[in-house]
């Protein structure tokens, strides 16, 4: 018999990878009888599909605004582009040691 | 005149560069490392511009590439902090169940019709704080897993671990991670009080 904790277990494999057939049984048969179970496997579902949601509309250039680059990296990167060839000589790493970085 | 295949790289940094940042920050959370994997990625896109053929938007291939860093990231940091056997191991503390396996305190209801979290930005940024709570190697799995999307063989080759462990790794995160959310979340106006 199938203990609670087995069942979570085996909830999220069954996200990963098909269970075989003796423990899918197993699992449906404990999720009649046991509402925490069956609450748990519903909220990991619930946690899936919205992160799925999330990433669906957040992965469109110009999409939903959100965090940008800094002033400093954008500066940083558009140096390197408008002159890509010296930079690429010189290797294109962020400054080890930045002039005027001050201490807290 | 002929056009150019692809656009001049010198507006690439406004034209894509906070799509790219955002991309990264979702599955790094670390600024500094995001950002140096966007200028990375430029980086590679313009040695490589002969590459771009045009068959997909701009976009797409530079995704392309920074979806590669990032795995290159991941697995960087995989070799410089394997596995722990905390990763894998029950933690007695935080274990939900009692003795024998049964909940001890089991989920709670968490209401409503919950279908439109994913717009809500508060929620997201809860999910986000959630994920930084994770031990790294938990919060890397379910990033790849939940996030890229990516299948569980691939992400086993990234982190250098067995599927079997990955199974493990990927169930203690998702239960920490809901009662994570459980607690600061769905369960938020009964501690905070009113």
């Amino acid at each position: 018999m199938l203990s609670c904790k087995d069942v979570t277990q085996l909830i999220s494999e069954s996200m990963d990878h098909s269970l075989p057939l003796g423990k899918r049984i197993g699992v449906r048969l404990h999720l009649l009888m046991c509402k925490f179970c069956l609450r748990y496997e519903r909220q990991l579902l619930l946690i899936r599909e919205t992160v799925r949601r999330f990433v669906a509309t957040e992965e469109k250039p110009g999409g939903a605004p959100g965090e940008t680059l800094s002033e400093e990296a954008r500066e940083r990167i558009r140096k390197f582009l408008r002159n890509p060839q010296t930079a690429l000589d010189k290797g294109c790493g962020r400054p080890t040691e930045e002039a005027g970085a001050a201490g807290d | 005149m002929v056009k150019p295949a692809n656009h001049d790289p010198s507006d690439w940094v406004d034209r894509y560069g906070d799509y790219l940042f955002r991309y990264a920050m979702l599955r790094l959370r670390d600024r500094f490392a995001a950002e140096d994997l966007v200028q990375e990625t430029f980086l590679a896109a313009f040695k490589d511009r002969g590459s771009f053929s045009g068959g997909s938007s701009e976009a797409t291939w530079l995704v392309g590439i920074l979806k590669h860093k990032i795995a290159d990231h991941f697995r960087h940091q995989a070799r410089e902090a394997p596995l722990e056997d905390n990763d894998l191991r029950d933690q007695p503390d935080s274990s939900p169940f009692d003795g024998s396996g049964h909940w001890a305190k089991g989920p709670t209801d968490w209401g409503g019709n919950p279908e439109d979290l994913y717009r809500e930005q508060k929620f997201l940024d809860q999910l986000a704080k959630c994920l930084s709570g994770l031990s790294p190697n938990h919060a890397k799995a379910f990033t790849l897993r939940e996030i890229e999307g990516a299948d569980t063989g691939e992400i086993c080759k990234i982190l250098n671990v067995s599927e079997t462990n990955l199974w493990v790794i990927l169930h203690r995160a998702r239960m920490q991670l809901r009662r994570c959310l459980e607690t600061h979340w769905f369960n938020r106006s009964t501690e905070e009080g009113a």
